[in-house]
């Protein structure tokens, strides 16, 4: 039979017994899905435990995890440059492993990519005790540019100032900028033989078109998006798989979707490497194999809990100035779990379930980044159970899959924390965030950083009276943010534009439609510094500290003010005006590639190191705290619990900030109820209201602060701890000493 | 709305939204200000009078329970009044429930039942679960733990039973105080003669309160007092079981 198989019967093999037809004949991933799948509104009592295979293969690998902890890496190859077919196939248990494929030859070694920028290479690897590979050095110091040397050939000084002050900050410029999700369920569905096929056709649509600036962009990326398919393939032949060809069982499916993740995260080491929403789709290819009778629900688990292994260990080498910034070695391969069908029946399915179980099976951790897309009517069974396995892990975090649906569908991923985008259809530029706090401080003193003196703005008149006076404050305050904006998204067109020249991600927009629609994705960071701040300005008198140059640098509050936080609009309407406002302004200039807008509310661990370089705000807040994290209220000025806290947050318009709001909230075990048997219930009403009234996103942890404070004190007993911060979720003990007493430093919900 | 000339006000401490401890579900715990009663561990003392509350209309506080209600409807729960002792102030605890109950709200009572019998039939018919705290048993130690009689406290849990009000009882354990087995066994026959309850909470004793002392500089007279024992919990809790309630 080898030899006499064609193309089409070996789809036929793959196919069988799917039904459809528009997903046949052009690649629409959503539409098979729609037409296969089976709805689960069951409960959890189906799922099964960890075989002793899979906790063999998971010992093995966790075994080094201690190690890596301390030595803050592994392992690293310094030598070989990360493509897709740069290694030699690794393995953890060759003979037990079900799914296949590691990013380097050896699980936990790193790899290097030095694409985005050689000096993060080289201080990365100096700074794990490694020597740079003087031919790496050679190669990409002399003959080959680099995605951070071209932005830095286009920055101007206006730029620069911005970055180095920290108004501007954790910009892309050094390392990948990641948050694009290749659809990497296509390669399972379709095989790589018709996707370079179809990426062939999408190419010959541009050949009558005139050689303009763009069009040739587009051919060549395109060729390069048909050539990364290739190496995918190459690959993924060197594990034994055949992927030219579609998947034709549940273990080819999970092993498919993997390699093509696989490729991406050996070409690009991008901020977020997320999956996707594979969840659903997996489903019906083990459906489809549980009823054939080829695996048991046994089976089924193994599979998903080897493919989550392999996504656990995903490894980027990054400095240690980035882990001060984003905290805990993360990776953010997030996949999005859950949602309703455009025709209203639930997306959940028995996979749903069986990649939460993976948290039981395989132990707690923060990666990969569970993500459920929840609505007030998903399943109750369904809700019950990830509100369980919240109390019981702290990680997974929630997103209203009613704001999403209407406006990006319901093949909606999430990128990294909280941006939406629809599978294989949108992509975004990563814009990390500006710093809003500092900016109110900028508007105060006509420019000038408050840390420095330094002029980093235009100069303008600095306020001058004893008390601020909150009408001068904010219409100084508006004119420094028009700057800002102008400023930001000047500085991401460069950086964009240069990261598509010289580290383009040729597989992962290669598993994405041509052409693709593009989100600029702006940021702001320090909300509710710069909302309690204005607050005091208008309800209370704040006296403002100047020292000898005139420079304010302390402000003395008189008087009470409402904190955001606390469900008062007096204050709350200050940040939805700021919110707004910042969107309005950012919209007006125009973006690389002709791409939309859009914001978010988050700061990951960011606001830590935000906070250090921000000076005394006039809220109270002093030099150096950190801010609150994403869209969170300041820690301990919320003071009503849970509900009124995100019920502020629930006022943050998402139409304005369509990258996504970020609440983190922290509740006690007791805060959850007496009886620990009503706790899922009751979280479960805390989500549906909190949903029900606008709010976006809810990272939930179930913890007391004791058991943080323990952790700190013995790692070693807490090798599993996770928690949700901003947007991710990490292993508490990996977090730096500053982020830990961040995280114990807020407010936990609780009762007295 | 009622048409009498004066607004009824209430003097209040304050107000929070808390989950699972002050009822059921997600509620709106309203903290009055005035205590008949000084029980040793007292987690409050900011509520011990009523001078120190701030005045507050019904209308205010309804204003602000609004915010909430769709909240509430959807995460299930209610509004809970407790203090301080919300039936030192009748009037205002029955104006609270009545318009809470107008606006289609689930109300909890959270009282120790000394002032009983201020509660009018009409206020209890507003109130769809009363928190009953019992502090003891034992009406010597009754009296020692908090300065006042136990009977008020019965009379009212039977008079509870009679109009078919239903009751969470909540009993805080506090070791060499009111964990005798003799004193939990006879609270829990009593309470299992009663047909209205729903559940008894044994509520660990915890500290958590030693700082408002320290701040109004009051001597807070548990300060050596460990907390109970997971074992103890459990003894107790085990203890009203085996009378056939359901505790926590």
């Amino acid at each position: 039979m080898t030899t006499t198989v064609t193309a089409g019967s070996r789809r036929a093999e793959a196919w069988r017994g799917f039904a459809g037809t528009r997903w046949r004949d052009r690649i629409d991933v959503r539409d098979f899905i729609q037409a296969n799948y089976t709805p689960y509104e069951g409960d959890s009592a189906f799922l099964v435990g960890p075989t002793e295979r899979t906790l063999t293969v998971w010992r093995k690998v966790s075994a080094h995890f201690p190690e890596e902890r301390r030595k803050g890496i592994f392992d690293v190859d310094p030598s070989n440059p990360s493509t897709i077919t740069s290694h030699r196939p690794g393995f953890i248990d060759r003979d037990r492993e079900l799914i296949v494929g590691l990013q380097t030859d050896a699980p936990l070694r790193r790899a290097i990519m030095p694409n985005g920028g050689l000096r993060m290479v080289e201080s990365s690897l100096k700074a794990y005790g490694y020597q740079a590979d003087p031919f790496v050095t050679r190669v990409f110091g002399t003959y080959r540019k680099t995605h951070n040397d071209g932005v830095f050939d286009a920055y101007t000084p206006e730029m620069r100032a911005a970055r180095k002050a920290g108004i501007i900050t954790g910009l892309p410029d050094a390392y990948g900028r990641g948050r694009i999700i290749g659809d990497y369920r296509r390669v399972a569905l379709y095989g790589t033989d018709w996707l370079i096929e179809s990426k062939r056709a999408e190419r010959a649509l541009l050949d009558a078109r005139p050689s303009s600036p763009d069009v040739i962009r587009d051919r060549e990326e395109l060729a390069e998006q048909i050539r990364a398919l290739g190496e995918l393939a190459e690959m993924a032949a060197s594990y034994g798989c055949d992927v030219s060809r579609p998947a034709a069982t549940a273990h080819e499916a999970v092993q498919w979707l993997y390699l093509g993740f696989l490729a991406a995260v050996k070409e690009q080491n991008g901020a977020a490497m997320s999956l996707g929403r594979t969840s659903t789709f997996l489903d019906v290819y083990v459906q489809r194999d549980l009823e054939e009778g080829l695996i048991d629900e046994t089976r089924a688990q193994e599979l998903i809990d080897d493919f989550v292994i392999k996504l656990r260990i995903v490894r980027f080498l990054r400095t240690p100035e980035y882990d001060a910034l984003f905290s805990g070695d993360p990776t953010w391969v997030t996949e999005s779990i859950g949602g309703i069908g455009g025709d209203g029946r639930t997306l959940v399915t028995r996979t749903s379930y069986r990649f939460l179980q993976t948290l039981y099976n395989l132990g707690p951790a923060p990666e990969p980044n569970l993500t459920v897309l929840w609505s007030p009517g998903l399943p109750s069974g369904f809700k019950e159970f990830c509100a369980q396995v919240s109390i019981d892990t702290s990680a997974v975090q929630y997103e209203s899959d009613e704001l999403m649906r209407p406006r990006t569908g319901d093949d909606t991923a999430i990128a990294c924390c909280v941006s939406a985008m629809t599978v294989g259809r949108q992509m975004q530029f990563f814009g990390a965030r500006v710093n809003l706090a500092k900016a109110l401080l900028y508007a105060i003193n006509g420019g000038r950083d408050e840390v420095t003196g330094e002029q980093i703005a235009p100069e303008a008149p600095p306020l001058t009276s004893e008390y601020l006076e909150y009408g001068e404050l904010s219409a100084a305050y508006d004119r420094m943010l028009d700057w800002l904006a102008a400023t930001y998204v000047n500085t991401l067109n460069v950086i964009h534009y240069m990261h598509d020249k010289y580290a383009y991600e040729r597989i992962e927009m290669a598993l994405h439609n041509h052409p693709v629609y593009r989100y600029m994705a702006c940021g702001i960071a320090g909300l509710s510094v710069a909302a309690d701040s204005l607050s005091a300005a208008k309800h209370a008198r704040v006296k403002v500290i100047r020292d000898d140059t005139g420079l304010a640098v302390d402000y003395e509050t008189e008087g009470e003010f409402p904190a955001y936080g606390n469900n008062d609009d007096r204050v709350d309407s200050i940040a939805v005006d700021l919110v707004k406002s910042f969107m309005s302004k950012v919209s007006r200039h125009p973006t690389y590639r002709n791409a939309e807008h859009t914001q978010s509310v988050l700061t990951i661990t960011s606001n830590v190191v935000y906070g250090k370089h921000t000076g005394n705000t006039p809220d109270g807040r002093r030099a150096g705290e950190p801010f609150a994290p994403g869209a969170n209220p300041m820690n301990g000025r919320d003071r009503h619990g849970v509900a009124a806290s995100a019920l502020s947050v629930a006022k943050l318009p998402y139409e304005e900030a369509r990258d996504g709001i970020s609440l983190t909230t922290t509740i006690t075990p007791e805060g959850l109820g007496h009886n620990p048997a009503e706790r899922p219930g009751h979280l479960v009403g805390i989500l549906d209201a909190y949903m029900a009234s606008g709010g976006f996103h809810m990272n939930v942890n179930v913890l007391d602060r004791a058991t943080l404070e323990d952790a700190m004190e013995h790692p070693e007993k807490y090798p599993e701890l996770t928690i949700r911060v901003s947007g991710y979720a990490v292993n508490f003990v990996r977090l730096t000493r500053e982020q830990q007493l961040d995280v114990i430093s807020r407010t936990f919900h609780g009762s007295l | 709305m009622n048409t009498t000339t004066k607004p009824v006000t209430g003097r209040i401490h304050s107000w929070d939204l808390s989950t699972g401890v002050d009822g059921p579900g997600t509620r709106f715990v309203l903290f009055v200000n005035g205590c008949p009663l000084r029980c040793l561990y007292c987690a409050n003392p900011d509520t011990w009078h009523m001078r120190d509350g701030r005045e507050a209309t019904v209308d205010e506080v309804v204003a602000e329970i609004e915010k909430y209600r769709s909240f509430i409807n959807t995460a299930g729960g209610g509004v809970t009044l407790t203090g301080g002792e919300p039936l030192l102030q009748p009037a205002f605890t029955a104006s609270v429930l009545r318009r809470c109950k107008e606006a289609g709200l689930h109300t909890a009572l959270d009282t120790s039942g000394f002032l009983g019998a201020r509660a009018t039939d009409e206020l209890l018919a507003d109130t769809d679960l009363v928190l009953l705290d019992i502090k003891s048993f034992d009406v010597r130690a009754y009296r020692k733990l908090t300065g006042g009689e136990l009977a008020p406290t019965l009379n009212f849990a039977t008079r509870l039973d009679r109009l078919g009000s239903r009751m969470w009882i909540r009993y805080v354990l506090v070791p060499g105080w009111t964990d005798a087995p003799e004193a939990v066994d006879g609270l829990a026959r009593f309470l299992a003669g009663l047909g209205n309850v729903d559940r008894v909470e044994v509520l660990p004793f915890h500290k958590l309160g030693a700082a408002k002392y320290d701040a109004l500089g009051l001597p807070f007279p548990l300060r050596d007092t460990p907390s109970p024992g997971p074992e103890l919990v459990r003894r107790v809790r085990e203890q009203f079981r085996e009378r056939g309630l359901t505790a926590f």
